[in-house]
């Protein structure tokens, strides 16, 4: 009797919060689709998406009508050795140049910020040459947020790991002890190897939950979240970079054996032609840019997916209202499986990010390869 | 922007960040929170080690006991049976002494009486002889007192006495 109406309870509590959390989505979706209505009279499903996993100069928060809302964040420009930094504010959501600096709206370059310069006839080009932007834009606040954010789980954790020594862990720290566990013993150990892999293990873990963390804040869909940081090339770029770094400094002497002769393989391959050292020369740049690809693209992808299943509602909306409210229906149940299905995708890509560095650098302190080609 | 054109800017402050967040991370997270790890499963180990032990040492301990129990079953039984044998050795003895004190008190005995028998016997024939005497004597008094009767016998036997 007392398990069942506990049960209820519990019920109606899950309830509740999935339709406040369908509400938000709704909402939080419906201001995005309204600004792009507002800007350009009719609903451009692609161009809304491409602005909302791009990165931007300022942080669009929402809509009423013809007032934005949004938070101006700082430009940091070097051009011609000169330094100008100001608020993106000055730009007046990318409609006004300041100081010869304003937001390409078209051509290549649209959505960064370029110089112009007034011609004889006073009308304004674009300059060929681009400043070097080091603006804090969506996604460097957002990264920083993370950043921020993770600093201050785990050296929080860390402080109650070093409190109560031994004892068994309680809250955040029983949280996510078994994924430090998980990442320690099934993905380093296990790649690396029983003896070596405690010096990668920060790295390791430090990616892990970057990634994870990230992916996670990503699937938020208002202020602090929603920006699709792990779904920045310049972002995975980077981590591959650190990951590509690492392989090749602990590069041991078989490793690189490995790559100018790779045992097991025909001579003929090797010899007039150097067929097998270019391929695996060739390997040695692919692992770390198809890391970067992956993580890019399922990340991406995923937001793509999520704003597509939004953008239905408006685009069936303008053919007729009512027509709108039916397929939001359709759209919410799709996009909280995606939601759901993202839940996993951050976790499977943190995962798979973290096992393939770590087989990278497994491989690149191996002490005898094996008779076999990779 | 574009979507797959990397960002300078973007990658100069996630390299930035990240290499901060990894430092810091590694020095002040990761190092403490994994030497706990380690330290805890090392000392669930050895906390597992020592019970085996405790109980290895505890059936080590059972079996020493046992071990001592039965030596003492074995020792007090040794004990009864040396008991049971000085026991029965003095029993034994005793009844050898008593035996020999018998005989030899029977011995002293019997050679006593024969003593005093003997001695009984000497002063009896003393006795008898002195006796013997007396009545002899009397009785030659009374035959002697007669000279009538003398004289007769004395002839009888001088008739009977031929002269050849």
């Amino acid at each position: 009797m007392q398990v069942t109406s506990r049960f209820k309870r519990y019920n109606k509590k899950a309830v509740i919060i999935t339709l406040l959390m369908l509400l938000t989505f709704v909402a939080s979706q419906s201001v995005i689709a309204n600004e792009e209505k507002a800007a350009s009279g009719k609903f451009n499903a692609g161009e809304m998406i491409i602005e909302h996993i791009s990165d931007a100069h300022e942080w669009h928060i929402m809509t009423f009508g013809e007032t934005h809302v949004s938070i101006p964040l700082p430009v940091i420009l070097f051009y011609d050795g000169k330094l100008s930094t100001f608020c993106s504010s000055k730009f007046h959501h990318g409609k006004e140049t300041y100081n010869g600096f304003k937001i390409a709206e078209e051509g290549i370059h649209k959505g960064k910020i370029v110089h112009v310069s007034k011609d004889v006839n006073g009308q304004e080009a674009e300059d060929t040459k681009l400043p070097l932007d080091f603006s804090i834009t969506k996604t460097v606040l957002s990264l920083f947020f993370g950043v921020f954010l993770m600093g201050f789980i785990f050296l929080s954790i860390s402080k109650s790991y070093r409190k109560r020594g031994v004892a068994a862990p309680k809250g955040l720290q029983s949280l996510l002890e078994p994924i430090i566990i998980f990442v320690r013993d099934d993905i380093a150990k296990s790649s690396i190897g029983e003896k070596k892999y405690q010096k990668y293990l920060p790295f390791l873990l430090t990616v892990f939950f970057f990634i994870f963390l990230n992916n996670l804040i990503g699937l938020i869909p208002f202020f602090p979240g929603g920006v699709n940081l792990t779904g920045n090339i310049a972002i995975t770029l980077t981590l591959a970079v650190f990951t590509f770094l690492i392989t090749t400094f602990s590069g041991n002497r078989a490793y690189w054996v490995h790559i100018v002769n790779a045992p097991g393989v025909p001579w003929w391959l090797k010899i007039p032609i150097p067929l097998m050292p270019i391929v695996e020369l060739v390997g040695v740049f692919t692992k770390p840019f198809v890391l970067m690809v992956r993580l890019f693209a399922n990340i991406t992808a995923g937001h793509i997916i999520a704003l597509g299943f939004v953008s239905l509602i408006f685009i069936f909306g303008e053919m007729k209202p009512a027509l709108g409210y039916g397929v939001s229906v359709v759209s919410i149940i799709f996009y909280v499986f995606m939601g759901l299905l993202e839940l996993l995708v951050a976790f499977i890509q943190a995962y798979v990010f973290t096992l393939l560095s770590a087989l990278y650098f497994g491989m690149a302190i191996e002490e005898h390869h094996k008779e076999e080609h990779h | 922007m574009g979507l797959v054109t990397p960002d300078f800017g973007l990658i100069f402050w996630m390299t930035l960040s990240f290499g901060i967040l990894l430092y810091i991370l590694a020095k002040f997270a990761w190092k403490p929170i994994l030497a706990t790890l380690h330290e805890r499963e090392q000392s669930i180990e050895d906390a597992l080690n020592q019970a085996d032990k405790a109980r290895e040492e505890m059936l080590a301990l059972k079996s020493d006991n046992e071990e001592l129990l039965r030596q003492a079953k074995e020792e007090r039984s040794a004990i009864l049976k040396d008991a049971r044998i000085i026991r029965d050795n003095i029993i034994e003895e005793s009844k050898t002494k008593a035996n020999q004190e018998y005989h030899r008190i029977l011995e002293a005995a019997k050679e006593s009486i024969h003593y005093e028998k003997m001695a009984a016997i000497t002063e009896l024939k003393n006795q008898i002889a002195t006796l013997s005497i007396d009545i002899a004597e009397k009785i030659l008094k009374e035959e002697l007192s007669d000279k009538e009767r003398q004289k007769k016998h004395i002839d009888n036997m001088m008739d009977n006495i031929s002269f050849n």
